[in-house]
């Protein structure tokens, strides 16, 4: 019980961030209204999804240094989970973008790839490809040990080269998506302070949800996997 | 790679600038697939065995990733001038452009020297490697087309710290593969 606090306090951030998101008071802008709420939810599935995958890098750090192949079936799990989570941030984004961006009235936005090259999307869509791509590289690897350092490696390189470009690049290149200057929604000025009370709890509560969910999947992966593991 | 510009050229004749610069990099990263990749296809196992005995391997990787970014500096060149003589010449601003794709082209090459490396262990090679490289190119190669475009317009000017930015990324590619080869080496 007493290692059970997170996941507690998982739950009634949730529960704050689900009853107070829908309750508070919002300032309502122009375009945006009430959409402004999905704010609690949409970049909490980011931060969530950017937590798992730094929890799978430092696992291959750590199979690296320690060669305990506990570490490797961490890492594959908390990226599996992650791609979960960014899926989850497209189809909450696009239900935003569906009732602001999405103006009849603007010919900007009447196809498909008008929207795509959002350099935000790009960004993410390349961010998921390279999780495919991490788990393409371990099916195609028959010995055990050798796919494990092998795609290890692949999840360090990858994950530090990417992320800063991904941070970096989508602030030099024009867009409609918000937080141009900064981290989205972590901005000061982007919100009130009505809504910071709500953000910031449910922002860890959605990462914290994500880490419970890839640990149940862990134990579950130590049991089939327990003949090979130390 | 000429066969590919020639084809190119009986195909389309004087393209605008945006299209020729988008050709031109597409063709770029083809290149350094099929330059790069064979640098570690083509060492069988008793030769990598005769490598490990001789050298340490960060050596190994540092001289792989020096011999393969000089390969892919000439195939730039020898790209440009096949572009400026079969599909026309819109850039405007020469030099810069020469020296933005022979940065490039330095790019494209270190981080496909340690894919590579990857995809030689994981025993299939040019698919796999092309799978495993296409998302880590993809930011540079927006950055790449975003600079090079300033190049065929005269009023534009070159934003230094996209330069900067892409130089700092090869000297981060670098080093991982220094750190992290020696984890692939071992057998």
């Amino acid at each position: 019980m007493r290692k059970a606090w997170w996941k507690i306090l998982c739950v009634l951030l949730l529960v704050y961030a689900v009853v107070g998101g829908l309750l508070i008071k919002i300032p309502n802008l122009p375009v945006l209204g009430e959409t402004i709420r999905n704010v609690f939810y949409h970049v909490g599935m980011w931060s969530a999804m950017f937590v798992l995958f730094t929890c799978s890098m430092v696992h291959s750090i750590r199979y690296l240094s320690k060669n305990n192949l506990k570490n490797d079936i961490a890492a594959n799990q908390y990226a599996s989970v992650g791609i979960v989570f960014g899926l989850l941030g497209y189809a909450t984004g696009a239900v935003w973008a569906s009732y602001t961006w999405a103006d009849p009235n603007n010919p900007a936005f009447d196809s498909f790839s008008a929207v795509a090259r959002e350099p935000k999307l790009i960004g993410t869509a390349v961010a998921l490809l390279i999780y495919f791509a991490y788990f393409i590289l371990r099916s195609s690897i028959q010995d055990i040990d050798q796919k494990a350092r092998i795609s290890a490696v692949y999840n360090i390189f990858a994950f530090a080269m990417l992320f800063p470009t991904i941070m970096v690049v989508p602030r030099l290149l024009p867009s409609l998506h918000p937080g141009q200057e900064g981290n989205p929604a972590l901005n000061f000025k982007d919100s009130s302070p009505a809504m910071r009370m709500i953000q910031y709890p449910a922002f860890i509560g959605w990462a914290l949800l994500g880490v419970w969910i890839a640990t149940l999947k862990i134990r579950f992966n130590y049991v089939k996997e327990r003949n090979f593991i130390k | 790679m000429g066969a590919t510009i020639f084809v190119l050229f009986l195909a389309i004749q004087e393209p605008e600038k945006e299209i020729w610069n988008g050709l031109f990099w597409v063709i770029q990263l083809f290149i350094c697939i099929n330059a790069v990749a064979k640098s570690f296809m083509q060492e069988s196992r008793a030769r990598m065995l005769y490598f490990y005995t001789i050298s340490s391997p960060s050596h190994f990787i540092v001289a792989k990733l020096l011999f393969n970014s000089l390969l892919m500096l000439l195939m730039t060149l020898i790209s440009l001038v096949l572009f400026f003589a079969f599909i026309g010449n819109p850039v405007q601003k020469m030099l810069p452009f020469i020296g933005l794709s022979l940065l490039g082209g330095f790019s494209l090459s270190m981080v496909f020297t340690f894919l590579a490396a990857i995809a030689a262990k994981a025993r299939q090679n040019a698919a796999i490697m092309a799978v495993l490289g296409f998302p880590l190119i993809v930011p540079q190669l927006m950055l790449l087309m975003k600079l090079s475009a300033a190049a065929f317009t005269s009023q534009q000017g070159f934003e230094w710290s996209d330069v900067l930015l892409l130089i700092a990324l090869d000297f981060l590619v670098g080093l991982l593969s220094v750190i992290l080869f020696p984890f692939l080496w071992r057998d």
